[in-house]
């Protein structure tokens, strides 16, 4: 252990202080002390501090109190595991009671909880107070050994290595060393190929495309019931989807791009030509799916005329095109153009024409 | 096997016998006939009885491990009587169980049976709950044994290894948890994955391909549950618990570090056997753990999935927060502005979301990695440590700790905006736009803050040496002076705080040979001398017993002095009355030896 002994040679410490005291150790008073003479370059470690015993080691008395103790810990964990398997089959799981400081709480799993918290705390206290008062407390020191094993033993390592590598013929047979290399690194690749070549199909246009097409009617979500034009009053706001999403064979997947917010706003707020030209009095209709990363974008604040993500907060305001205010998404939400059709519902006059939902690499 | 320990024929046999009977005797002498048994079958004894003499230091933060340790066999268990009832589907059910709110309404299977676990399997809740409260302290107190071991250097030379096993042990046990955070496909789960799939599609090129096959197909598809199910019960599970068992014989292996004390050395570890020591404390309190988890699950509740319903795309609960250990990159996610997406080649680069959500993390991680190698790259230390540092006595890595974990924690308070600005009345914009300026100023602070409370608390233990310990006893002389008995330190007091080595930086070498050549140092020799003198300059060095000494000494004669009749005017009398007060504390520029050192000898926040 030479190589990382950290310990000074030194004498004991109390010597250089009784030399000091006595005048003898020549010290420098300005700036940094030097050390001189008897007086070593650092302290020398004291060794062990001696052991105290507790009461238990010296009085039988308190030894029995400990044994007591642990044992009443153990009895406890006994009688809660008994509350455990008695609850278990006596509370009926749907009981709800009103429990100070918690409030209305299911009785089944507060008593179970609790006798099987008791069960394993009685059982850990215990083992734990008996560790600490009975069992031995003497600090018991052992000897470390580097970590490098010796310098025989590392020779003999590399002979091995390199020895059986030769009696294998390794180095002298390069078209076995580089085959083998070849073979070992190819297969893993039916496993690989067969995994990932499974997982899914590609995306292809599905990630620019929605349900919507023109013409259908916008559905209020989720009671899938058609919007008329003069249901919508000033400052309304709607959850829609397009019409007949629910049947489709994937219509949570559907869903996920669909989702559209329809929102009623005096005209004259509308800050943008366009805006105002696929609106209808003024009411737009805005992919819900935050262009961000994905979460619907479900607040909106009337007096603002903001929608807010509820996920990272990108805040959009309804008045400029659904432009980013705020937060950490870049691209305004894409607008669905609406019109009414002649029984007075509100239809999509297109499909989206813009990919909606979070930034993709192909979005373009 | 040498040939002579095989005697082959009759012969042979019959010797064996005898030996066997005489091994069976003297089992039953040690009363362990079965211990004998299974010996004699696998030549058992030697390493049960290295294992159980194994000597483990103690001390309150070695816990931690124990913590995340035993959090990780509650979570086996609950776990795994979980998967008996839970459905991983995503297949559509009409919902018929004994909560009514939900009754009528379609969801996904997994949902259900999770639903089913929490009212109407007996005792399933309290197991759910112990499973959730078991993860979220698995994740914390593996983040804080990372930080003990990083605050006290555990992580030195011969432990680099396991420290790297640590960190990628702490990235998968978050990333566990977030895939069983999102099994019971409840709104806020779902919400959690719509999230993650738009961080996979931010991946440049491939970001669309990958989530399609993570998804099987679109967002949100029915393959993810099952799939999520694979990774959350088999495949991380079965990476952790090879990584951790390499973690716990890597530890035996070395041997535990220990705190520096009197009779503690480098060479040395000193403490208590496993048996029966450790066998009982640990051993107790893995059901303590187990309890206190169990008590939290009782009385706590942890995510009501029944109270946010099945996911719906296009559905969404104010105030989204995901698990506590995810906050941190969702913080990112929120504070990283818009402008970062960019077009390049007619495509888009939405660095806004790939960076805070698929960089940030394991870039966190990496660094954490490599950072003992980059530690004893800097100081040159190839030397073994077994002996902990108290944390003030490495200032710089102290002052790199604060300011990595202020970082992670304005990150971590910027995933709760939204909640801050509800709660405290305020404006989320200018929350975030407070925490996107306090997560580059912070850090720095923290990291110059920190550095410099260490350097005190070094001076004070320094102060604590030469002078002693302040007792609060005023002691009036016969001349009517008043000073206070300073304690003197006895040595086993002080060895701790003096036993520190305290490293010089490195220096360039001369810069003329012995021949009297010019010598050019390389870039990279004045690259590491730089960052040596920024590494350990701030340390200040422990008392020396000279230094003690004259301390000792010189207050010795001071008092003698001042003790005098005619020691001087009035000016002079009230300054020594102040300077008895403080135990010669005043003495300070004669007799504190690290005066000068301190001119010099921090550079600042470099």
């Amino acid at each position: 252990m030479s190589e990382q002994g950290t310990e000074p040679a030194g004498e004991h410490l109390s010597q250089p202080v009784a030399a000091a005291r006595q005048g003898q150790g020549q010290v420098e008073r300005q700036g940094r002390v030097e050390s001189q003479g008897a007086i070593p370059e650092r302290f020398t470690n004291p060794g062990l501090p001696p052991h105290v015993p507790r009461s238990a080691d010296l009085e039988e008395n308190a030894a029995r109190r400990a044994e007591r103790q642990v044992a009443t810990l153990f009895g406890i964990s006994m009688v809660a595991t008994v509350v455990f398997l008695v609850a278990y089959f006596a509370i009926d799981p749907a009981t709800y009671q009103f429990i100070p400081g918690i409030g209305q709480a299911n009785l089944s799993n507060v008593v179970l909880g609790i006798s099987l918290a008791v069960s394993l705390l009685g059982i850990g206290f215990g083992a734990v107070h008996w560790a600490k008062t009975l069992m031995p407390d003497t600090e018991v020191s052992e000897d470390r050994h580097p970590m490098r094993s010796s310098q025989a033993a590392r020779r003999d390592a590399v002979e091995t290595i390199t020895t059986s590598g030769a009696a294998a013929q390794l180095g002298r047979r390069p078209l076995i060393k580089y085959t083998l290399g070849g073979a070992l690194g190819l297969v893993a690749l039916p496993l690989v190929v067969q995994l990932t070549g499974g997982l899914g199909p590609l995306p292809g246009t599905e990630l620019a495309t929605t349900f919507w097409r023109k013409g259908m009617r916008l559905m209020r979500d989720p009671e899938m019931t058609p919007i008329k034009l003069s249901d919508v009053t000033l400052g309304s706001v709607f959850h829609v989807m397009p019409e007949g999403i629910d049947l489709s064979p994937h219509a949570l997947e559907e869903k996920a791009k669909a989702a559209v917010i329809l929102i009623s706003l005096p005209p004259a707020a509308i800050q943008v030509t366009k805006e105002l030209d696929w609106s209808v009095d003024g009411i737009v209709a805005y992919s819900m799916i935050c262009t961000h990363v994905g979460c619907p974008v479900g607040l909106y604040e009337h007096r603002t005329h903001q929608l807010l993500c509820p996920c990272h907060q990108s805040t959009f305001d309804v008045t400029q095109d659904a432009a980013v205010v705020f937060g950490p998404a870049h691209r305004p939400l894409p607008q669905l153009q609406i019109t009414v059709d002649a029984d007075g519902y509100l239809i999509a006059a297109a499909p989206f024409q813009q990919p909606v939902g979070p930034t993709y690499w192909e979005r373009g | 096997m040498s040939p002579e320990s095989t005697p082959k024929g009759a012969a042979g046999l019959r010797a064996r016998d005898t030996k066997a009977a005489a091994l069976a005797e003297d089992h039953k002498a040690k009363g362990g006939a079965l211990a004998g048994w299974l010996d004699d079958r696998t030549s058992a004894a030697k390493p049960t009885s290295y294992v159980l003499k194994k000597i483990f230091p103690d001390h309150w933060s070695f816990m931690l491990g124990e913590i995340a340790m035993f959090s990780l066999v509650i979570l086996l268990v609950s776990g795994t009587i979980l998967t008996f009832w839970f459905v991983p589907s995503a297949g559509t059910v009409i919902y018929n169980g004994s909560y009514v709110p939900l009754k009528g309404i379609p969801m996904s299977e997994a949902y259900k049976s999770t639903i089913d676990i929490s009212f109407d399997v007996r005792g399933g809740l309290i197991l759910r709950q112990i499973h959730h409260w078991a993860a979220l302290l698995f994740t914390v107190s593996i983040t804080v044994h990372m930080f003990r071991v990083f605050f006290t250097g555990a992580f030195r030379k011969p432990r680099e290894i396991n420290w790297v096993i640590g960190t990628v042990l702490s990235l998968l046990a978050i990333n566990e948890g977030f895939t069983g955070y999102s099994l019971p496909d409840d709104l806020l789960s779902g919400t959690g994955l719509r999230a993650a799939e738009g961080f996979i599609q931010s991946v440049p090129v491939i970001g669309s391909y990958m989530a399609y096959f993570l998804f099987g197909g679109a967002f949100p598809g029915e393959a993810i549950i099952p799939r999520l199910f694979t990774i959350h019960v088999l495949l991380l599970p079965a990476v952790i618990i090879g990584l951790f068992t390499a973690h716990i014989v890597l530890v035996a292996v070395h041997k535990h570090t220990q705190y520096p004390g009197p009779g503690r050395t480098n060479d040395n570890v000193v403490g208590y056997p496993f048996m029966p020591v450790y066998m009982a404390k640990a051993g107790g309190f893995l059901f303590v753990v187990f309890g206190i988890t169990a008590l939290m699950g009782a009385l706590v509740t942890i995510n009501p999935i029944w109270l946010y319903g099945p996911y719906n795309p296009s559905q969404i609960t104010a105030g989204s927060q995901p698990d506590w250990y995810m906050g941190f990159a969702d913080g990112a996610l929120r504070l990283f502005p818009g402008f970062f997406e960019f077009n390049i080649f007619g495509h888009p680069l939405s660095l806004n979301v790939f960076i805070p959500s698929l960089v940030v993390m394991p870039l966190l991680y990496t660094i954490a990695g490599v950072y003992p190698f980059l530690e004893s790259w800097v100081t040159g230390d190839r030397r073994e440590h077994h002996l902990l540092d108290r944390p003030r006595n490495a200032p710089t890595r102290t002052g790199l700790g604060a300011m990595a974990i202020s970082f992670y924690l304005v990150l971590f308070i910027a995933a709760g905006n939204d909640l801050i600005a509800i709660k405290l009345g305020l404006s989320i914009n200018e929350i975030t736009q407070t925490l996107r300026v306090a997560v580059l100023v912070v850090p720095p602070l923290a990291y110059w803050v920190t550095k410099r409370i260490c350097m005190s608390l070094q001076r004070r233990d320094r102060d604590r040496v030469l002078h002693g310990t302040e007792t609060g006893r005023i002691v009036r002389t016969a001349e009517g002076r008043f000073f206070e008995v300073h304690e003197p330190m006895t040595e086993l007091e002080r060895w701790t705080l003096v036993q520190q080595e305290s490293p010089a930086p490195r220096e360039l070498s001369a810069t003329v040979d012995a021949n009297g050549l010019e010598k050019k140092h390389t870039l990279r020799e004045r690259l590491q001398a730089k960052i040596s003198s920024f590494y350990f300059t701030a340390g200040v060095p422990p008392v020396t017993p000279a230094e003690l000494a004259a301390a000792a000494h010189d207050g010795s004669a001071r008092e003698a002095i001042e003790t005098e009749p005619n020691s001087g005017g009035q000016d002079e009398g009230e300054k020594d009355w102040v300077g008895q007060l403080h135990g010669g504390a005043d003495e300070r520029p004669e007799t504190d030896a690290y005066a000068s050192h301190e001119d010099g000898a921090d550079p600042g926040p470099a």
